[in-house]
């Protein structure tokens, strides 16, 4: 009798739809499907952007046109067709609002099915959002507050006629556009994402906010982000994202790019959850993104990752420490259910001498899922001193999916101290029993047990980030014990 | 309270309960003893129920209901408390955010409001005191680098919290110092009321010094084969269990 009931419930869990499965009605401009010089001369026509920034995607289409897809990661997906695909889609209302009164209601509505109502984001958290529906931002609150303290925070588009000068400096000289086949691919076509600057000694009073959201059937949406933080400056910001479901594969090819220059600090916090695909695996968002940040002296950049969505992740938000005393952090959740598939992990480069950096990844494999963590350590000559912390855990929910750790070590200075720590464990029958034991129910008790274990990554994350984070885990692995 | 009737239950296809009967009174303490794979730890987790176990005979009366018709966590919030023989460790969870948990699930069984911060923290430090638990062991992941005692300690303490009808203490006294025994010991007794009642199951009459129990039960191949009173403790320590082996062998 228990038997059954349980494996009903299970089964009612499985067939449960993607909660945040809609999909928006507004009118949208798309161009044709396809991807060709023509193409990209359009994109930067319709955004109206200078010669050089032509000219910059232009050389990224050549080198990509010249390289392959990568092929190393520990995923399997069918590749996607590039010429299937609407490289641009913005919603036809290319009037921006002077106040939220005049934001289209459907809009609004999709915002609170998302759980970010601005006017409520606004007044309660002090959060500037930056809310990019599709590849135009459409909105862009608290700038004026920002502004008085110097602060850039706009859509990249705005950015580019702005700020040109200040794009145009720091643009591709983190992530190249030679770096790798999806770089280069989203710097050919990219079409929006956010930009942010923090000038000298400022520190950013309030969490900066980007919600990305893909609502276009069949626009692969590739979203670039570059965010500058000038000397001693201090900045937070979160991104996190949320996607309709969908039948058909979506991709997306993010480029973020960091620099905090000397005795600067950025703390950047992801909570992705794009549509994954349904149980049987089909469907779902690749989510293939190149995310780096450089350091200057004595500087930080800090890197929180809370992963549960996508069908394929492909995704290693790395450090360049090349300032000496420098510090990289990186402190990742990634959760994979049913067929979903994730490579992610880190890449710490150390230049610097005295640098420091500290790796937490927290992987849980659910479902017939398989979850990989892959990292490098790399300590080049020069960097005296170095030090390395890494933890790689890997919690298994059934007996059908897979957790992999490929850690790299790449050491050329014998002061370096690595440290490498890793731990594989299942989620124990015997901790279910005792939760049920105390009459807490079987879901609760997988988000009790699920959260402890990331409490030293979640603890990371600024507070309501972390209570957005602690429900989508335990969304996330609903029903999947065993 | 509870009315156990000719229970029988196996794992694995291995019968370890074979018609077991007991009924338990409200304001009762029965202690169950018995030697090793009599099947006294069976008998918690059947009536706890967990799942690998499997009742093939029998029905099980708990204040009116059915309890094997029950699913675990229904058995609990309907004032069904165990405290394991070993205790659980859950890494990164705090006692107090656990058992706040519990008592929201249970308290929303009932139709009740969750309970307050400031109410819920008069209780943690009412209770904790009642076990000798250190404040800060209250705030530590459960049962996480606890020593043997101070698990065995922090599940009368949560039986404290939740207060259940029905107790089932699993060899609590396993591995307890005599201090430590004496404060477990204590909690229990000063949790005692006329509406609820406890299962002590226990190897050693050790515990029985300190909780007196209104009848004690010898348990022996998967029966009840003799019951009487907290004297039967005593004669149990003095002789051990081989004569009610051939006493049973004898019939």
């Amino acid at each position: 009798m228990a038997n059954y009931t349980e494996n009903e419930l299970a089964q009612d869990l499985e067939n449960q739809e993607y909660k945040f499965g809609f999909t928006s009605n507004i009118e949208a401009d798309t161009i044709p499907k396809g991807l060709n010089e023509d193409i990209i001369r359009l994109i930067s026509s319709k955004k109206q952007e200078p010669e050089w920034l032509l000219e910059y995607r232009l050389k990224a289409f050549k080198i990509w046109t010249e390289m392959t897809e990568p092929e190393w990661a520990h995923v399997n997906y069918k590749k996607p067709d590039f010429q299937d695909i609407a490289y641009y889609s913005a919603p036809t209302q290319t009037k921006k609002y002077e106040s939220w009164d005049d934001v289209d209601p459907e809009m609004k509505e999709t915002m609170s099915k998302l759980g970010i109502s601005l006017e409520e984001q606004k007044r309660l958290t002090g959060v500037a959002v930056d809310f990019v529906m599709d590849s135009v931002s459409v909105a862009t609150s608290f700038k004026a507050k920002l502004k008085e303290l110097g602060i850039i925070f706009c859509s990249f588009s705005e950015a580019v006629q702005e700020y040109p000068e200040l794009v145009r400096e720091n643009m591709g000289t983190v992530v190249p556009a030679t770096d790798n086949f999806y770089a280069a691919l989203n710097s050919a076509v990219f079409t929006d994402g956010s930009f942010c600057y923090i000038p000298k000694g400022v520190r950013c009073p309030m969490e900066l906010s980007t919600y990305f959201r893909i609502n276009q059937g069949g626009t692969g949406q590739f979203e670039r982000t570059l965010v500058v933080a000038d000397e001693g400056s201090y900045v937070s910001y979160l991104e996190g994202c949320t996607a309709p479901q969908r039948d058909e594969n979506q991709l997306h090819a993010a480029v973020v790019e960091l620099i905090a220059k000397d005795n600067a600090e950025i703390k950047y916090s992801t909570v992705q959850n794009w549509y994954p695909g349904d149980k049987n695996g089909k469907g779902g968002v690749f989510n293939f993104v190149t995310k780096r940040g450089i350091c200057g002296t004595n500087s930080k950049i800090s890197w929180t990752q809370v992963e549960t969505g996508s069908a394929v992740t492909w995704k290693y938000p790395s450090c360049i420490l090349k300032g000496d005393h420098s510090v990289g952090e990186f402190y990742s959740v990634a959760v994979t259910n049913n067929y979903q598939q994730a490579d992610t992990g880190t890449k710490m480069i150390h230049l610097g001498k005295g640098t420091k950096s500290t790796i937490i990844s927290k992987g849980i494999s659910a479902g017939k899922s398989q979850n990989s963590y892959r990292g490098l350590v790399q300590i080049h000559k020069n960097a005296q001193n170095a030090r390395n912390f890494s933890q790689c855990d890997s919690l298994l929910m059934t007996d059908e999916c897979g957790a992999h750790t490929f850690p790299y070590i790449e050491c050329k200075n014998s002061s370096a101290k690595i440290e490498h720590e890793a731990t594989t464990s299942k989620i124990g029958e015997d901790q279910i029993f005792y939760c049920l034991q105390r009459g807490i129910s079987e879901e609760k008790a997988i988000g009790l047990i699920v959260n402890g274990y990331c409490k030293e990554v979640l603890n990371q994350l600024p507070m309501e980030f972390a209570v957005e984070a602690q429900k989508l885990l335990t969304i996330s692995l609903e029903g999947s014990v065993g | 309270m509870i009315k156990i009737k000719n229970l029988h239950a196996s794992i694995d296809g291995k019968e370890i309960l074979k018609g077991l009967n007991l009924t338990v009174n409200a304001g009762e303490v029965h202690a169950i003893m018995g030697p090793n794979g009599a099947g006294k730890s069976t008998l918690a987790s059947v009536l706890a129920g967990r799942e690998d176990y499997e009742v093939t005979e029998g029905s099980v009366d708990f204040d009116g209901e059915d309890l094997l018709e029950m699913e675990t966590e229904e058995r609990a919030r309907e004032g069904l408390f165990l405290a394991f023989q070993y205790p659980v460790e859950i890494p990164g969870v705090s006692n107090i955010n656990f058992l706040r948990t519990a008592i929201n699930e249970i308290r929303e069984h009932k139709g009740e409001d969750s309970i307050s911060a400031k109410d819920f923290m008069a209780l943690v430090r009412e209770k904790s005191a009642l076990v000798e638990l250190d404040a800060k062991l209250a705030s530590r992941s459960v049962n996480e680098g606890f020593s043997g005692g101070e698990k065995k300690r922090n599940e009368i303490f949560q039986m404290a919290m939740l207060d259940p009808k029905l107790s089932i203490l699993d060899e609590t006294d396993s591995g307890l110092d005599i201090d430590a025994l004496r404060i477990v010991a204590n909690g229990v007794n000063t949790l005692k009321s006329d509406k609820n009642a406890s299962i002590v199951i226990t190897h050693y009459q050790r515990l029985l010094d300190y909780i007196v129990p209104d009848f004690v039960h010898v348990l022996y191949d998967g029966k009840i084969v003799k019951s009487g009173p907290k004297e039967l403790a005593l004669e149990l320590e003095e002789k051990g269990y081989d004569w009610i082996k051939e006493e049973m062998a004898a019939q």
